[in-house]
């Protein structure tokens, strides 16, 4: 709990920063653009629509659509990182938008006819009844569209982990995955802390304003403003993981620090923990990306936003070299890994298991039909109901079991991973798209099917480093006697320590047991 | 002071506001605009300041065709008062009756000095501090009058000021209004559809009706001579009641 503790004020940090950013760069917007078309009916109504769309799409897609986005734009010669802050306070800006807008737009439009009527008689400016009149009369309206906003924007934020930007979300993403209860809850109590401080600070400015107290208001944005600056601090003072640190690093000869991703499961955790405790012992500090998703981390490998992560071959094979299942596991290997060396990553071999995909059922609903590998079920398959993780249903592994086994079940339902061995335990569905290292399988009396004509390619665990650390020997010592130790038995076990109920470990005291139990020898 | 030649004001394409109307009103004059709601008086005021404009014809004011002037700046030089007075809310009496002098750029001095005068002159001394929702509808349209003077103007035009008081507050209140109106030699112009108000209060009547001016006179002329049965009929309204309330009162 305490650990728990010391590592929030960093995550809050980040948060609230780009929560801040992100609510003034809204305004920004907003603003402006409220005082524009306010009188101006015809053009409103399109300008509020389209913040309306932007509103409807939910919040990790619209994030998730900004690291494409970005990524587009370096055709044109933009150079903004596709990855963490960028992405994240652009969505988050784009959300924020809405309710800023529209109560902008209501209060300047509340405003009493006759006292614009009357001011304008009395010889006032636009500029001027825009800032002596209409901005005052209306602005208890729109800071209660900017609270609305920072309420959201507080829990849309925690969505920021998987394109890559600290936040709370760290906290939830890790804390669910591993099902570990007190890290969720630390991150989802945080978070909603932050939105009721938040909401206090922003109502006792819109207090005083109401109630034509200056000294209050005064106070109130002085309280704002040290929320601001104990944001930026920490950022300014700690060392900035972003693009400009990166190429300062590029000069340096030796490599000092690695910047470390994880995707958005236990075993990713458990990976990124192994890594860092080898780094550690030849004295390299790392810093983990965690929670990212799985297309953003190989990105963020090939442009140098992080150095080194652990992937799987198959995952390579199908989502960046685009080829297809039905390939043989050695033959995956070799060509994913010379696939890697012309982008400039480096391939530090299988660790030595492997996480693929695989329909798992229980013992006895295995046993009474019969079902030992994939084409047994063909017959039954109308009876019984699969579950996936968010991916499974959309992959091409799903759609090449089917047709490899003439596969039709009645009914599919999507499960959140940490989840899915618990519905199929208690018969919710019958079968579920299971990982083979997972430590869940054997813990719940479930099996797996053979796959006798390979539909699911292979998912060797390799250890790739980005550019800037591929030929550093330092790194090499650490990280390559790794290659080869880790058997799907050691990681079954490691995973089970993390994900069981009782008696769970961190994922970094499952790194070290996993370290010891491997005999991974020190040094090369 | 004022001189409107032949202005015409279109709405829609066939509605028209105000119709070929030419009128003259002398310095230091009083007039009334009299008409009922839509008859376009409001409208014609209002081309006075340059809250509309003209479509066709002229409007002169101090010898310059508004048309040529800086719309804000000519608005600055004429007070203005409105019958929903129009105080901004989030602001005191003074700062509101000083808000002309503001934004012609007077010092703190001035304009302190400039308020209490005005405080005193409609009878509201020490209000000053206070907000405008602080103050009845009579004390309101007071420091509506006050503000619409504070840059000591020639002209006011004033858009049914008194039009939603109580009788009482509204007579007194016609009263001070004249007596300003002398006592600063201003040349006034009103807005109003009180037949009474127009006839006690205005050197001369400007009788407005479906956007046409129908006759220009002072009240006995209007009484005594009517130019058509529009106005036969509203001044034979207003004998009709002042009779009814002779035989009342005996």
């Amino acid at each position: 709990m305490s650990e728990l503790l010391r590592g929030l004020p960093p995550l809050l940090a980040a948060h609230l920063e780009l929560v801040l950013v992100a609510l003034v760069a809204a305004c920004a917007i907003s603003l402006p653009l409220a005082i524009a078309v306010a009188s101006r009916p015809r053009l409103a109504l399109p300008v509020v629509t389209v913040a309306g769309v932007i509103q409807t799409i939910p919040g990790l897609a619209l994030l998730a659509l900004m690291v494409a986005v970005i990524a587009g734009t370096h055709g044109l010669g933009v150079r903004l990182s596709p990855f963490g802050f960028p992405p994240a306070v652009i969505a988050l800006t784009l959300y924020a938008i809405l309710p800023i807008l529209r109560n902008a737009i209501t209060g300047l439009r509340g405003v009493d006819p006759d006292v614009v009527e009357a001011a304008r008689g009395l010889g006032m400016t636009q500029g001027q009844l825009l800032r002596i009149v209409q901005l005052p009369l209306a602005a208890p309206v729109i800071a209660a569209g900017v609270r609305t906003a920072t309420v959201w924007t507080v829990g849309a934020a925690t969505l920021a982990t998987p394109v890559g930007q600290i936040c709370l979300g760290n906290y939830i993403f890790a804390g669910l995955q591993t099902r570990n209860w007190e890290m969720l809850l630390a991150g989802v109590i945080a978070a909603a802390g932050l939105a009721i401080v938040l909401d206090l600070v922003l109502g006792a400015i819109e207090h005083a304003l109401a109630q034509r107290e200056r000294p209050w208001a005064a106070g109130a944005l002085l309280l704002a403003l040290i929320v601001v600056v104990l944001a930026v601090l920490p950022r300014l003072g700690g060392g900035d993981p972003g693009a400009p640190v990166v190429a300062k690093r590029r000069a340096a000869a030796k490599v000092t620090h690695l910047r470390v991703g994880a995707k958005t499961f236990t075993e990713q955790y458990i990976l990124v923990e192994v890594l860092r405790q080898r780094l550690a012992k030849v004295g390299i500090e790392t810093d983990v990306a965690q929670s990212l998703g799985s297309t953003v981390v190989f990105d963020a490998l090939a442009s140098g936003e992080i150095d080194a992560y652990v992937d799987y071959s198959g995952t390579l094979f199908l989502n960046q070299m685009k080829r297809s299942a039905g390939t043989p596991r050695w033959r995956v290997l070799v060509e994913v890994e010379a696939w890697l060396a012309t982008q400039g990553i480096r391939s530090l071999g299988s660790l030595g298991f492997e996480n693929a995909y695989a329909l798992a059922m229980k013992r006895t609903t295995a046993e009474r039909l019969h079902a030992k590998q994939l084409g047994d079920l063909a017959a039954h398959a109308g009876d019984l109901g699969i579950g996936g993780d968010y991916e499974w249903f959309s992959r091409g592994e799903w759609a090449s079991v089917r047709a490899a086994y003439d596969l039709h079940f009645a009914r599919t339902a999507t499960f959140d991973p940490s989840l899915l061995y618990d519905a199929v335990a208690r018969g919710e569905v019958d079968v579920i798209s299971a990982f083979s290292s997972d430590g869940r399988i054997a813990a719940n009396d479930l099996v797996t099917l053979a796959d006798p004509q390979s539909a699911l390619p292979p998912y060797d665990a390799i250890v790739l480093l980005g550019k800037r650390v591929a030929d550093d020997p330092d790194v090499a010592c650490a990280l390559a006697p790794l290659a080869g130790k880790i058997s799907v038995e050691l990681m079954r076990r490691a995973n089970l320590m993390v994900d069981r109920a009782d008696d769970k470990a961190t994922p970094a005291a499952a790194a070290t047991w996993l370290l010891q139990a491997a005999h991974v020898p020190d040094g090369c | 002071m004022i001189e409107f030649a032949n202005v015409s004001k279109r709405f829609a394409s066939d509605t028209w506001a105000v119709r070929n109307v030419s009128l003259e009103i002398g310095e230091g004059e009083f007039v009334a605009v009299l008409g009922e709601s839509g008859s376009g008086k409001t409208t014609l005021v209002k081309m006075v300041n340059r809250l509309v404009d003209a479509d066709e014809g002229k409007v002169i004011v101090a010898g310059k065709d508004v048309r040529e002037t800086d719309a804000v700046q000519l608005r600055r030089t004429i007070g203005y008062v409105i019958q929903q007075v129009g105080l901004l809310p989030h602001l005191t009496i003074a700062d509101n009756i000083a808000m002309v002098p503001t934004l012609l750029g007077w010092t703190e001095a001035a304009k302190v000095a400039r308020v209490t005068e005005l405080l005193a002159l409609v009878g509201l001394p020490e209000m000053g501090a206070r907000f405008p929702d602080q103050l009845s509808g009579g004390q309101r349209q007071r420091i509506g009058l006050a503000r619409a003077l504070a840059a000591r103007p020639k002209l006011m035009v004033l858009d049914e000021p008194f039009g939603a008081l109580d009788p009482i507050t509204r007579v007194g209140l016609q009263g001070e209004l004249r007596r300003v109106h002398e006592e600063l030699a201003l040349t006034s112009v009103m807005v109003t559809h009180d037949i009474v108000e127009a006839l006690t209060l205005a050197d001369r009547i400007a009788v407005m009706y479906r956007s046409q001016l129908r006759q220009v006179g002072t009240p006995a002329e209007l009484v005594a001579k009517p130019a058509d049965e529009y106005v036969a009929q509203l001044m034979g309204m207003a004998k009709h009641q002042a009779e009814q309330l002779a035989g009342v009162t005996g």
